[in-house]
């Protein structure tokens, strides 16, 4: 009788730890959709918690926020001037309209995980969608893949999930931007053709091919060039501009056309 | 012994707030992170029973997970070492006689019996926290990697804690 007790005491502690694991893996295979939809649930909650703390912590980086905008004020000053004197001059640059820009504060930023998400502290309520990009002066940040009513979470650039297409400046060559999940100050361009030179210190820039980003926003340069013997695809470890780990105002990029653009795009057979 | 539950909950609060405000935000040449809470676990007392052992483990990392955006990985890993944790134990065993409202403790049980055991409990918990974050084989080097360093940085800051604290247990 004792062994018996034993033995199903045993198997309780068996079973329910199975069962514990399963609900937690069941959570984690989520797709991100479905991983958005948990995260926004629990968001109404925990983002007023970080968003108080983030209002405590703000003041201790007010000085580097401000020394940033000046500098980015400075870069929009410049590029007034030049422009103001020819307008519409340029048909290239008529893309630009086509964008729009939210403000938004990072409330909270992972760089050390394999797979790094943010939270911005706008939401649907503020006109804040699932898929639109996220920038700042210096690069690119993220994708938004959830929207609650104040808050929305940021797939950041740092997930090994995420791609982004990316353009060589120099050339208009287009490659893959990945992480690998090692260094937060380093990503990898990937599928780069074999002809290709690249050196230290070109520029990456967007590609515009995604319809999330404009095109052409520097983000980063080339640190070191991978040439590896027969085969098709070279790689190079690209060195963000931005320092991920310091991000405090961020801007969400509404793309005015993207509703046309897949609609054309699910025309296509 | 409503004062050891009360120890507890205040214990798995305090771990909570310590580990989502403050050490979410540090790591160590850019990927090396404490994970502080499984503490929570580490400290049980020996009494627990099996299912409270595995709930409250399970319940402190989903409170992780919910607050750092992570669904579910810190709930596996944390169910994970609460599983394995009574083996552990009696792998581990003792040379101390055993006597009830024993803590798992350095008081109790001595620097070396506490620091095997919470290395063995960290690194279980932290290598399954990296691979299910990663979920993939590939770079399954620098996943182990990961595991033992941020198990280190864990396993010090436990000893530290586990310092400062059993000083205020002792004067009571």
């Amino acid at each position: 009788m004792r062994y018996l007790f034993a033995y199903i005491l045993k198997h309780y502690f068996v079973f329910l730890f199975i069962l514990l694991e399963v609900f937690s893996f069941s959570l984690v295979v989520q797709n991100n959709y479905q991983r958005a939809t948990f995260l926004n649930s629990t968001y109404a909650f925990t983002g007023k918690i970080f968003a108080a703390y983030s209002n405590i912590t703000d003041y201790f980086s007010l000085k580097k926020a401000n020394e940033e905008l000046l500098e980015e004020n400075v870069g929009l000053r410049n590029r007034l001037e030049s422009t103001l004197p020819l307008p519409d001059t340029n048909p290239f640059y008529s893309y630009d309209s086509t964008y729009r820009y939210i403000g938004a504060k990072v409330i909270k930023n992972t760089i050390s995980r394999q797979k790094n998400y943010l939270m911005l502290d706008k939401g649907w309520k503020q006109g804040i969608q699932k898929d639109m990009g996220v920038t700042t002066a210096r690069g690119i940040v993220g994708t938004v893949i959830g929207v609650s009513e104040n808050y929305s979470m940021v797939m950041s650039i740092l997930n090994i999930d995420n791609r982004i297409n990316a353009r060589i400046k120099k050339n208009n060559h287009l490659g893959n931007m990945e992480w690998d999940g090692k260094n937060y100050r380093f990503g990898l361009l990937t599928d780069i053709p074999v002809h290709l030179k690249l050196n230290n210190g070109d520029t990456i820039i967007t590609s515009g091919n995604s319809q999330i980003f404009p095109e052409g926003i520097p983000f980063g340069k080339v640190d070191e060039y991978y040439e590896i013997k027969n085969e098709k695809f070279n790689t190079a470890r690209i060195e963000y501009f931005e320092d991920y780990n310091q991000l405090y105002y961020v801007y969400v990029i509404i793309n005015l056309n993207i509703e046309e653009q897949k609609e054309l795009e699910s025309s296509l057979p | 012994m409503t004062g050891l539950y009360l120890n507890n909950i205040i214990r798995f609060i305090l771990l909570v707030i310590v580990q989502v405000l403050i050490l979410n935000n540090i790591n160590f040449g850019g990927y090396v992170n404490p994970f502080l809470y499984v503490y929570f676990i580490l400290l049980l007392p020996f009494e627990t029973a099996g299912w409270l052992l595995l709930i409250s483990s399970f319940l402190i990392g989903l409170t992780i997970d919910i607050f750092s955006g992570t669904p579910g990985m810190h709930a596996s890993a944390s169910a994970l070492i609460a599983f394995f944790r009574p083996a552990i134990i009696k792998i581990i065993g003792s040379s101390r006689e055993y006597e009830t409202g024993m803590q798992p403790s350095i008081r109790d049980l001595g620097f070396r019996w506490f620091i095997t055991y919470s290395f063995f409990m960290i690194l279980i918990h932290h290598t399954a926290l990296f691979m299910v974050e990663v979920f993939r084989l590939s770079g399954l080097f620098d996943t182990v990697k990961r595991a033992i360093f941020s198990t280190i940085f864990t396993l010090v800051l436990v000893i530290i804690t586990q310092y400062l604290f059993s000083r205020t247990t002792r004067r009571k």
